[in-house]
């Protein structure tokens, strides 16, 4: 069993968890994920690992609660246990000195994109933080990220901070700011990194995505994460999770993304909510 | 001789098929003490038993069945274990007919004995009475030893090993035990209480079990023979292979290890009850004629499926899964449809698999396998609508292990290289058993390769010979 540590909203539907698993902290590096279970009933979901602290090992992911599962992690209290929590797995983020790198984040990314943000400083890199959210109020993390980026933009959809708008104003922003990134990574939802891609395309300038697909076992055992790049299938969860976003067939990782949409909403039918379904 | 031969192989009682494909509830029933011993009273008991040749782990089962005969169950139930840790797990999912009861000489006049059915009884007996007989273990000798994988290859050598005085860890990288037998094969063929069983007795050997625990991701193998004196890689053969044709990715198209595990180790046939989802199509169709593809398909008519198809490129004849399941997936109402090739899948607008098209097949010249080569038939091109599709066409080694340590000399599909006789690898201190070494095969076969190494690991680690194991 793994106790839970902290759990807390940090901002609307969005939640840190902190869970002691001194043997994941002892291997982990920027850019893996864990695997937990809510309970004994619950399913295998894979998390970001947003941070870690080895002298305490303590591992830190951010999630976003969208159905049962995540519920049920949204409802831990300190002191709490979980059942599963296994890791490292994924590939860990390459990190060179790649020259100006450019780190876009939003919604739980913006936790999981933050230990590679770090590590890309200490690499010797110019780190420029492009944090994206809906409003304000769901922006988070933004001390931390200036304490490890040399700038840190803030995009909101109403405008309440930063740049009005939305991630597609990614290349005017850049000009803008006469940032002409060597390399870009993206942690977001799928639309966000998805977008991202279609931007720099043009640019020519190597796009990293953190693909987040369905995952069961972590491990290459069963093959759902599987998704299309560069023409060949690949396994998320020991092939990436990170790709060259100019590679990925978006098309079909959404559709795959969406196979369980009917029973992740289950429990709301159940609830006497179905009339908004 | 003046023994009257009788071939009239006793049958096993099971649940009948229109009851049991709404559970998911063990289909066999087992013998009763009675049958068991009018089926052992059939053995010829044969000067020089050809049985015993049949089997991977050398089972004295004139031995056994004599035991059975003459009432002596405990004793029966000895002489299985001393060479078998798992009978229960054996007596229900080794194929028989291509091992011992091939090689029984009654199997000529058509009646070979249930020597599978036996074994199950036998194991099914003791354990119900509680009288479970557990060895001496030997007092601890202070060496260390990490066992990868808890399937039946890491079971065997951990409960070997810890009987001789080893202190044994077993690392499982999911959240329960026993690898395939718990996350592939299903409830109502090997119900995982008797998994957990085996996985309590080898705990009470004194085995430390860790799971969640991926070894090649939390911690490397070159880490853990700093701790260890000793490692075992049982880890199985995790990998799914797909067909490589055209609509793979497409939505409602699983491997067979994802459609199973999300049903067996996940408990997805009780969601909601449990959180995992599991689908249930009206049309699926299952590639591949091993045991895990009949397995797969009688999966599917439990959850419901009006029309389950057994696609296999190859006939009926070829078939490498055990007759029994055949014929149990048969009386369920799976559809087979042999010599057929699935070509290419084809989706609708919203990305879900809507039918499949295939090629019908011949058989030509024997391949290198011994089995007549499926030959495509020009223009035979025909579709049938499918909802789902689940590819049980085989897996290979899982490559965590293979990729995160040097000098462990691997083979051409992924396996790891291992002396036949000792299980020895590449690398010093590190020996390896069971699929991981040889790609998919069977329980038996694994736990026959555990032995041995287990053998060759108490030579090698305390330069002395094993006793009687």
């Amino acid at each position: 069993m793994y106790r839970v540590v902290e759990r807390r909203m940090i901002v609307p539907n969005l939640h840190l968890l902190t869970v002691e698993a001194p043997e994941v902290t002892a291997t982990v590096r920027p850019g893996n994920f864990v695997i937990l279970r809510p309970d004994e009933l619950g399913e295998r979901i894979p998390l970001s690992v947003a941070d870690w602290d080895a002298a305490a090992g303590t591992v830190t992911s951010v999630f976003v609660q969208v159905g049962a599962s995540t519920a049920k992690l949204a409802r831990l209290k300190p002191g709490a246990t979980l059942p599963t929590y296994a890791g490292p797995l994924g590939r860990e983020t390459e990190i060179e000195k790649f020259g100006t790198v450019l780190c876009v984040a939003g919604c739980y990314g913006i936790g999981s994109l933050f230990p590679i943000a770090r590590a890309l400083k200490a690499a010797g890199n110019r780190v420029v933080a492009i944090l994206e959210a809906r409003s304000s109020y769901l922006l988070y993390w933004q001390d931390r990220y200036r304490e490890v980026a040399d700038r840190v933009i803030e995009i909101t959809r109403d405008g309440t901070r930063g740049y009005r708008g939305h991630i597609n104003r990614l290349a005017e922003i850049l000009a803008l700011e006469r940032i002409q990134p060597d390399r870009i990574l993206v942690h977001g939802c799928t639309f966000q990194m998805m977008r991202v891609a279609a931007e720099t395309r043009p640019m020519g300038v190597k796009t990293i995505v953190s693909m987040n697909p369905i995952m069961i076992d972590g491990t290459g055992m069963c093959g759902v994460c599987r998704l299309t790049v560069a023409g060949k299938t690949k396994f998320a969860c020991v092939d990436g999770p990170e790709f060259d976003g100019h590679e990925v067939d978006w098309d079909e990782f959404l559709k795959r993304r969406e196979t369980y949409n009917p029973e992740e909403v289950h429990p709301l039918r159940r609830s006497g909510c179905a009339s908004h379904f | 001789m003046g023994k009257q031969v009788d071939t009239n192989r006793r049958p096993m009682p099971k649940q009948e098929p229109f009851e049991r494909v709404r559970n998911f509830d063990e289909v066999a029933l087992g013998y009763t003490e009675e049958l068991a011993r009018e089926e052992a009273s059939r053995c010829l008991a044969c000067k020089k038993p050809f049985c015993v040749d049949g089997c991977p782990v050398e089972i004295d089962i004139p031995g056994f069945i004599d035991c059975i005969v003459a009432g002596d169950l405990p004793g029966g139930a000895r002489k299985l274990k001393e060479k078998n840790a798992l009978p229960a797990v054996c007596g229900r999912v080794c194929p028989q007919e291509e091992q011992c009861e091939k090689t029984c000489v009654l199997a000529k006049k058509g009646g070979p004995i249930a020597i599978g059915r036996l074994e199950r009884f036998l194991a099914d007996w003791e354990a119900a009475s509680g009288a479970v007989e557990r060895p001496e273990i030997a007092p601890p000798n202070g060496m260390r030893i990490a066992v990868v994988g808890s399937g039946p290859a890491g079971i065997t050598v951990a409960a070997d090993l810890a009987l001789l005085g080893y202190k044994v860890t077993m690392y499982e990288a999911l959240h329960d035990a026993g690898g395939v037998l718990t996350y592939g094969i299903p409830e109502f063929r090997l119900p995982k209480a008797i998994v957990n069983r085996e996985v309590d007795y080898v705990r009470s050997l004194g085995v430390e079990l860790r799971l969640d625990y991926i070894v090649g991701k939390t911690r490397t193998i070159d880490t853990l023979l700093s701790e260890y004196d000793g490692i075992f890689i049982g880890a199985g053969a995790g990998l799914p292979w797909f067909m490589e044709i055209p609509g793979e990715n497409l939505n409602g198209v699983y491997s067979a290890n994802e459609y199973l595990t999300r049903c067996n180790l996940m408990k997805g046939f009780r969601f909601p009850a449990f959180d995992t989802p599991l689908k249930r199509p009206p049309r699926v169709a299952v590639f591949g004629g091993g045991n895990v593809a009949m397995d797969s398909a009688r999966t599917a008519i439990r959850l419901g499926a009006d029309e389950v198809h057994i696609v296999y490129r190859r006939s009926k004849q070829e078939l490498p899964a055990r007759a029994e399941e055949v014929e149990n997936a048969e009386e369920e109402g799976v559809i087979f449809d042999f010599l057929v090739l699935p070509v290419q899948l084809i989706g609708n607008e919203r990305g879900w698999l809507s039918e499949i098209e295939c090629l019908r097949m011949e058989l030509g010249a024997p391949d290198e396998s011994g089995r007549r080569r499926p030959v495509a038939v020009k223009g035979s091109e025909f579709r049938m609508k499918m909802d789902a599709a689940v590819c049980a066409i085989g897996n290979s080694p899982n490559p965590l292990i293979p990729m995160t340590t040097p000098g462990l000399e691997i083979g051409k599909k992924g396996n790891v290289v291992a002396d036949e006789a000792t299980g020895r690898t590449s690398r010093a201190r590190v020996w390896a058993g069971g699929d991981v070494v040889t790609g998919a095969a069977t329980v038996i076969s694994a736990m026959g390769a555990a032995r041995k190494a287990a053998r060759s690991m108490h030579e090698t680690l305390t330069g002395s010979r094993a006793g009687s194991t």
